[in-house]
């Protein structure tokens, strides 16, 4: 599912910025920064332990956190530095380009179903629209089951996931009226010399 | 499995031979307790004319409707409004509450044309509005209301009593998408406690709310999405 893959792409960008945010409140060893991770995001973006040790050896390399001794239970904690909470403030100041986000695969393909011969570009967009409105139900669902306070963050996740999929279903119905509306004409028309003729007098007038 | 409602081939044309328009071809559908189906499509697909002929206000030109096991076309005019006025609940983008009736009146105004006495129908009356979460705002009138809370009243007046189908045109209006959003969720929270509902919209995200969600296109329906059970012993699709 589409919107699923967008919001994969988007957490591996920000991983490494959510285990900043979370640093923040506090130091933590790795398995805490996994299951205050999975928490804020509702335990639906299951992070693997070595996500979260790769980007940690990172973001130390970077000079962003730095690594505290061992505790007596083997376990090693991380604190954020200064140059870690700048690089933080500078990621919540600044928006998100839309130049950064995933190319949409979805408008590529109905644009070459509309140019590729004995593709029917309605059963596309119909078979699309099924797939988005399934994942909107399941996402209002989930939505609808986290009404404690203190889902407030994840709901909020939810909303963006369920805004992304009606934009999406508003801009395949869009599609379709302009399909209605515009019945491509063959992919090679056959030009007859009379009519091209007809057409450049008219356009001489 | 029986629904509350069921479309079974249903036709509704107006005109007749070449100006005759096809609103519904052929529509087949099933809603069950419980269950709540946004129905979806372009202006003038037959969506709203769907929705009339689900709530015996419009009579079909082929095919059957039936409510809880009654066929709506065998029904003397007296025994369908009756049928109406009982078991359909109906919510309209319009919200046509009566500017001289308080909220509790409003609500109550239904069971008293029915026959029901003043205190039984301001009990159920209270009750429905409690039900919305506006029990507060009984004794106001509309204009004393919000519009959020005007369409909850309104809601009330369609559950009131024992409607089991409830049935929903584009409820959220002009409302913001907080309160909008309120009403598909009082809207759901009836169906899960066993009414079967009908909503019929052109947002996704309102439609995201239903349990099925079917396409109308052309009068036909054309597609259904069922995330949780198999669509294909629900909706037997169109023109069969």
């Amino acid at each position: 599912m589409r919107t699923a893959y967008q919001v994969c792409i988007l957490l591996a960008m920000s991983i490494r910025h959510g285990l900043l945010a979370l640093l923040e409140r506090g130091q933590m060893y790795g398995y805490q920064l996994r299951s205050a991770f999975e928490e804020s995001t509702g335990s639906t973006w299951p992070l693997n332990i070595g996500q979260v040790y790769t980007t940690l050896s990172r973001l130390e390399r970077d000079g962003l956190v730095r690594s505290l001794p061992e505790s007596e239970a083997g376990q090693r904690p991380y604190e954020i530095t200064d140059a870690g909470r700048a690089d933080l403030a500078l990621w919540f100041a600044t928006p998100i380009s839309r130049a950064d986000r995933p190319r949409d695969e979805l408008s590529i393909k109905l644009a070459l179903a509309l140019t590729t011969p004995g593709v029917d570009v309605r059963a596309v967009v119909q078979t699309q629209r099924s797939a988005t409105m399934r994942a909107l139900q399941e996402f209002t669902r989930l939505k609808y089951a986290s009404d404690k306070p203190e889902d407030l963050p994840w709901r909020l996740v939810l909303d963006a996931m369920i805004f992304q999929a009606e934009a999406e279903v508003r801009w395949l119905d869009h599609c379709e009226t302009s399909l209605v509306r515009h019945r491509p004409a063959p992919s090679r028309p056959a030009t007859h010399p009379e009519a091209v003729d007809r057409a450049g007098e008219e356009a001489r007038r | 499995m029986s629904g509350v409602l069921e479309l079974r081939g249903v036709h509704r044309t107006h005109g007749a031979r070449e100006a005759a328009v096809h609103a519904l071809r052929g529509v087949s559908l099933s809603v069950a307790a419980g269950e709540l189906v946004a129905v979806m499509g372009p202006s003038g697909s037959g969506k709203s004319t769907l929705l009339a002929l689900a709530g015996g206000l419009d009579r079909p030109t082929g095919g059957e409707v039936v409510v809880e096991g009654e066929s709506l076309g065998a029904l003397p005019a007296r025994d369908l409004a009756r049928l109406r006025r009982r078991r359909i609940g109906y919510v309209f983008q319009d919200l046509n509450l009566l500017g001289s009736l308080t909220a509790v009146e409003n609500v109550a105004l239904p069971l008293e044309l029915d026959g029901a006495g003043v205190r039984a129908a301001r009990r159920l009356a209270l009750a429905a509005l409690a039900e919305v979460d506006v029990a507060g705002l009984a004794g106001r009138f509309p204009d004393q209301m919000s519009g959020g809370q005007q369409q909850r009243v309104a809601i009330a007046r369609a559950l009131v009593g024992e409607r089991r189908l409830v049935l929903a045109d584009e409820p959220t209006g002009a409302l913001d998408s907080q309160a909008g959003e309120a009403v598909l969720h009082l809207l759901r929270r009836r169906v899960d406690a066993g009414a079967a509902g009908v909503l019929v919209t052109h947002e996704a995200r309102h439609a995201g709310w239903a349990d099925r969600v079917v396409f109308l296109r052309d009068g036909v329906l054309v597609d259904s999405t069922a995330p949780l059970v198999g669509v294909e012993h629900l909706l037997s699709g169109s023109g069969r």
